[in-house]
């Protein structure tokens, strides 16, 4: 077996970074080409840390398509969206232009990463293509960094972290105590550890210390001893995608017992955790044991397509295209600038919850009510799916829903004239 | 100077680091060997990592997690069959460039077909009743499914050590990595040997991702997660050189916990630092012996 005498140990050093490639190759868009339609565009990760996502996001948009096509189209046309993938910035943002020039999509849906919807953001506003963001919660994006064209669906870090505060609050996890934090080392990350010193200072708590942590990170073992090291009364996790499920797992092997409580989350790395490892207090935006008729409806239709209840990701993209279709027929019309003025002037929409929901005008961020969820313990959860319980709608019924949103001095917009 | 208390913690981060260095190896060891004997640099190797892990995820339901610790590194040892007979060993004489681009597309159509089948999200798995709980030394904790890696790992590592050092086997194998045409010239085929290491090395890689999934998230990417990191040993301990390769996975976890304790945004990237460090320095690696067909 003669071996080629060109080999080097250069090629490994070449192999290595072909290895380190193999995460942000993205996979070609697929198109089905059909006149007459109205085209929009779906936009996010499919591979990497918050793959696990976004495979929850199409499912979902491809279900709400069916359903308002079913329906009979919006103003006598059919509905059609063009996907594509998200993995990087780059990506994301040239894959917009290319949906917004090539395609001639009315609007884009989707992306997660709030460092990809930051790149895509700058996209729609120069080609003022209406976008509405479903999974990015970084609150640069409705402040410092706000587009007029861009609108979020995803609640923002500070709803977030002000929901599932009320409940650590309560359950005296705040006042006069020494919490401790791990953060995804992004954009999103960097936000959210922001706004939680924000809420935890304003709240008398002392911050024992923050660990950044590498998004592909799959061992937590070396944070896991600097946390039972500094002994919190609560750890605060501000991670993202697969970060949580690899956290949830390893906590529960290192028998840690301090409390537990997320900054950001989503239902479905809790879900892949497995039975046992899933512990603490987190906020949902939605979740699939929300007790509305038309949320039973939707669980009900994702489960049948899929053989699972759909989590929160894919309430986003559902309701997103749900408002979109109901905007153009209201407006009759699919010119973004419409659009945006309809969302502007406060058009209200059923987003499967309690009450209506709107975009605030100012920042253009969704008002809508939020849950926090505990982990039910072991003995309790009867199925891999029902793993939590979950607060009543938060604000409740007799407050503004903008009273968990961030204020304008704590996050101000101001929207460049186009 | 430091106190002795402020220095537990650190203390526990590199045996912590040592620890985790020993569950490298089992990757890092058969990437080595398959690029040694093969001249293939596996970027599917991450693959077949996943691969074990998944199938993990699936027997252990039926024949248990013990059950599942012995099948799944088989049944992929066997995927490593035919893919060596089938695909790899087109590309022994071929150019590097060419086995670079069949593995770099073997792991992606494998990860899209693990997404296909078992879909994006993480699939829930957890440590076995039995093997659940820490052990306590002074400081320092350290789970009890960990300690068992470790032991897995060890046995490996002494088993492959036997293996290539003790065996006729072995002796055939380190001779095909020095001078493959003299042993051609002796009557020998390398081919059988080949097989046998590339079924070893991904079995090895399957056995990592089985010992693995109960406490990491099991997804399709999961294998990009190690890769890097593997090759990373592989070109820190020097190439052909079994125990370069031991030593500097336990450099490597050493190297993260440190970073983890004084600078943890730099955790994986203390890795990569440490490794343009070994180049410059010692471009052969840690313990690279000079092997005549690299050169």
């Amino acid at each position: 077996m003669p071996l080629d005498t060109s080999l080097s140990r250069r090629t490994i050093l070449k192999a290595s970074a072909g290895a380190a490639a193999l995460g942000t190759l993205g996979a070609p868009a697929i198109s089905y080409a059909q006149s007459e339609a109205i085209k929009l565009g779906h936009i996010t990760p499919r591979t990497g840390f918050l793959g696990p996502l976004g495979e929850y996001a199409v499912q979902a948009m491809q279900l709400a398509v069916e359903e308002v096509n079913a329906a009979g189209g919006v103003n006598g046309r059919k509905i059609e969206v063009i996907y594509d993938d998200s993995p990087n910035p780059q990506q994301a943002s040239a894959k917009a232009e290319r949906l917004i020039q090539r395609d001639k999509i009315s609007a884009l849906i989707g992306e997660i990463s709030s460092a990809s919807a930051l790149a895509i953001a700058q996209v729609v506003q120069r080609e003022k293509v209406l976008f509405i963001n479903t999974g990015a919660n970084s609150d640069a994006l409705r402040g410092s960094d706000c587009q007029r064209y861009m609108f979020h669906i995803e609640a923002q870090n500070s709803m977030y972290v002000k929901a599932v505060g009320r409940s650590l609050v309560a359950n005296g996890l705040v006042t006069g105590k020494k919490w401790y934090s791990l953060t995804a080392d992004y954009a999103f990350g960097h936000d959210l550890l922001n706004v939680a010193k924000r809420f935890m200072a304003g709240n008398n708590a002392n911050h024992a210390g923050d660990d950044l942590i590498p998004t592909d990170l799959a061992d937590f073992s070396p944070f896991l001893l600097k946390i039972r090291q500094a002994r919190p009364d609560v750890v605060i996790l501000n991670l993202a995608g697969t970060q949580i499920t690899n956290f949830l797992k390893q906590y529960a092997e290192f028998g840690l017992t301090f409390p537990v409580a997320g900054f950001g989350f989503d239902t479905a790395l809790a879900w892949g955790a497995g039975p046992g490892n899933f512990g603490g207090i987190w906020p949902a935006l939605w979740h699939h044991l929300v007790d509305t008729p038309n949320s039973k409806k939707f669980v009900a239709a994702f489960n049948a397509k899929h053989r699972r209840p759909p989590e929160n990701q894919a309430w986003g993209e559902y309701c997103s295209l749900k408002i979109i279709a109901q905007s153009m027929a209201e407006t009759r019309s699919t010119d973004p600038t419409k659009i945006v003025e309809h969302f502007e002037k406060g058009a209200k929409f059923d987003v499967l919850k309690s009450r209506e929901s709107y975009f605030r005008a100012r920042d253009h961020q969704m008002m809508t009510e939020m849950y926090a969820i505990t982990a039910l313990p072991q003995a309790q959860v009867k199925n891999q799916w029902d793993i939590f319980s979950s607060s009543p709608p938060v604000p409740g019924p007799n407050e503004s829903l903008e009273v968990i949103a961030a204020t304008e001095e704590e996050n101000k917009c101001v929207f460049r004239s186009a | 100077m430091l106190d002795v208390p402020d220095l537990i913690p650190l203390i526990s981060q590199i045996l912590n680091g040592l620890l985790f260095g020993a569950y490298y190896v089992m990757i890092a060891l058969g990437l080595s060997m398959i690029f040694s004997l093969g001249g293939i640099v596996n970027l599917a190797h991450g693959a077949f990592y996943a691969i074990g892990a998944y199938l993990a995820v699936t027997l252990a339901p039926h024949i248990g997690f013990g059950g599942a610790l012995i099948a799944s590194p088989l049944a992929v040892a066997l995927i490593g069959l035919v893919i060596e007979r089938y695909l790899l060993r087109r590309f022994y004489t071929a150019d590097p460039i060419l086995g670079l681009l069949l593995t770099f597309g073997l792991a992606m159509v494998a990860e899209q077909s693990l997404r296909i089948l078992y879909g994006a999200a993480p699939v829930p798995f957890s440590i076995p009743q039995a093997l659940r709980g820490q052990v306590f030394l002074g400081e320092f904790v350290y789970s009890r499914y960990r300690l068992m890696i470790l032991g897995t790992a060890v046995l490996c590592v002494a088993g492959l050590w036997v293996l290539l050092a003790k065996t006729a086997f072995g002796k055939v194998v380190r001779a095909g990595v020095q001078n493959p045409d003299m042993v051609g010239a002796l009557g020998i085929s390398l081919k059988p040997y080949m097989t046998a290491v590339v079924m070893i090395g991904v079995g090895l890689a399957a056995l990592a991702g089985v010992l693995i999934a109960p406490i990491a998230g099991v997804h399709p990417a999961m294998g990009q997660e190690i890769i890097t990191f593997a090759f990373v040993v592989v070109v820190i301990g020097g190439l052909g050189s079994f125990w370069g390769v031991v030593a500097a996975a336990c450099i490597v976890g050493v190297t993260r916990g440190v970073a983890a304790h004084f600078y943890p945004a730099a955790t994986e990237a203390s890795v990569y630092l440490l490794m343009v460090l070994v180049l410059l320095l010692r471009p052969r690696g840690l313990f690279g012996e000079r092997i005549q067909k690299f050169e």
